[in-house]
């Protein structure tokens, strides 16, 4: 069953992200966002972080996602024009994407012993262990987390405000 | 094993089947509710002609629908056209899926009055709910018409908005219960009756009005109806559809109101449990009783609140848009946060630490 559901919403995820790549119109690579957001949402689930997954629906798919939208709405953005491309991608880019991929691969396959044990559907963690975790075994990382996202917050209404 | 596992299933299926009918059929009765309580509201009858006291009204209305030419304009984006209205109408129905109708009780394993009950069920229902802006949002969009983009772009900015007022009201509940469960926030509540319910007991009043407040604009009803303001922007995001697909937005609309209705009754009102806490258990001892009475308690419950949306809606004239984003971010969300750490310092300091 969890394997099942981990081939489908893989498949799902992998399918949404190359979608949102070849879709030309800007909303239709929104929703492939939003697909592969939710589909993340249940492989988390699958590995037993529920609180996780639900807060990646209701912070990725739900607000972020919502906001992407909007503003694609807002602007009315048009379909994009093929380009063939700049020469520098195709001269770096194809090289370093094989280069990665068989770095991957390497790593996964030697190392796979450390994963052997590892199966979808064996770990849980509550949202109490989660908080714990959070709260206490990690708070200074955290609030200093916090403090970071309120220097872009007020970078943001530094950049926004008007002069008068 | 294999024939549990098939009883379960069918017992789901047969569960999920007449949830969703009673459901569909709470939908429809809620529109006629409105249209005959405003109608009082404004000195007139409401609909009085089919049916006695227009009972019928509702399925006739149906049948119009079903039988009306479903248009489709030609310039619009016909793949998300088509697929926003399923959005909407797919998402407020799944919410309720989390939702206990009545106490714990099990047949052949399989709980009887709640589809699942899930560790999370609070942020399924969170979830679900703020998925469901894309079926508003999209329908504006892909409708190519000036009043729908604005009625939609309204819409987004809206929910934006106040689901963050909505999320934070909420925690007061959640810290209390200790639990996101709705299943075990009830049983906190059940132990004595009113006295116990968090609107009274817990002093969870103010994240009650909150809660209130925001789910109105979440579901787009009066007095933050703007995405849909009839003398603004015709109707609003839905102007060019018809037939079924204009009544999948309505039923989103008024399922969506059934299910904040149901959240506000489990999170603030002790959901299923009675108001006289056990007093009465020694007397109504029968299975029949027992199973039954906390389901007319939550339906009580529930239907007060749908009088509650209709009642506000025949009379609150609806906000300015400046007014409704200055009202959500500047009012709700301040008060919402200083619930969260009142709440949190009356805990710390009156409550024994675990």
């Amino acid at each position: 069953m969890h394997l099942a559901l981990f081939i489908v919403f893989g498949a799902l995820c992998v399918a949404g992200a190359l979608n949102l790549l070849f879709q030309r119109h800007p909303i239709n690579s929104a929703l492939s966002l939003i697909v592969v957001m939710s589909s993340l949402a249940v492989l988390y689930l699958l590995l037993g972080a529920e609180f996780l997954a639900a807060a990646q629906v209701i912070v990725y798919s739900g607000a972020i996602m919502v906001l992407f939208t909007f503003v694609i709405m807002l602007l009315n953005a048009g379909a994009e024009e093929r380009t063939h491309g700049s020469k520098m991608a195709y001269i770096a880019g194809i090289p370093g994407a094989a280069i990665l991929v068989s770095l991957l691969t390497f790593i996964f396959l030697s190392n796979r012993g450390s994963f052997a044990q590892a199966r979808i559907g064996d770990y849980m963690v509550t949202t109490r262990d989660l908080s714990q975790v959070l709260f206490r075994d990690l708070l200074l990382p955290f609030e200093v987390t916090s403090v970071l996202i309120l220097i872009a917050i007020l970078g943001a209404v530094a950049l926004a405000r008007k002069e008068h | 094993m294999e024939t549990g596992f098939v009883t379960f299933v069918i017992i789901s299926i047969v569960k999920i089947l007449v949830i969703v009918v009673i459901l569909l059929m709470a939908v429809a009765y809620t529109v006629l509710l409105e249209r005959k309580l405003v109608g009082r509201i404004q000195n007139r009858w409401g609909p009085s002609r089919v049916g006695p006291f227009g009972l019928l009204q509702p399925l006739v209305d149906g049948a119009k629908l079903f039988l009306k030419e479903d248009l489709m304009p030609t310039a619009v984006y016909r793949p998300l056209y088509i697929i926003a209205p399923m959005i909407a109408l797919s998402c407020a129905l799944m919410s309720i899926s989390v939702v206990p109708f009545g106490a714990n009780i099990t047949y052949h394993g399989v709980d009887l009055f709640q589809i699942t009950d899930v560790n999370i069920g609070l942020l399924v229902i969170l979830g679900i709910t703020s998925i469901g802006v894309y079926g508003i949002a999209l329908s504006g969009w892909s409708s190519n018409n000036k009043y729908s983009l604005l009625g939609s772009l309204r819409a987004s900015a809206q929910v934006i908005s106040y689901e963050l007022a909505l999320g934070l009201s909420l925690v007061g509940v959640v810290m209390r219960a200790g639990t996101f469960s709705l299943r075990d926030i009830v049983n906190v509540q059940a132990t004595h009756g009113l006295i116990s319910w968090n609107f009274f007991g817990g002093f969870q009043f103010v994240a009650f009005f909150i809660y209130l407040m925001a789910a109105y604009a979440e579901t787009n009803r009066a007095p933050f109806d703007l995405p849909e303001a009839e003398s603004e922007l015709t109707a609003g995001y839905h102007t060019e559809y018809s037939s079924m697909k204009f009544a999948m937005f309505f039923m989103a609309e008024y399922a969506n109101m059934i299910t904040v209705g149901c959240v506000a009754t489990l999170l603030f009102f002790g959901g299923w449990s009675s108001p006289f806490g056990h007093l009465f258990d020694n007397i109504l001892t029968g299975i029949a009783a027992q199973a039954v009475l906390p389901v007319f308690w939550f339906v009580l419950k529930v239907f007060f609140f749908l009088f509650l949306y209709i009642w506000v809606r025949g009379t609150l004239p609806r906000f300015r848009y400046d007014q409704l984003m200055g009202f959500g971010w500047k009012f709700l969300v301040p008060v919402a946060i200083a619930n969260i750490v009142v709440t949190s310092l009356w805990m710390g300091i009156l409550l024994p630490v675990q």
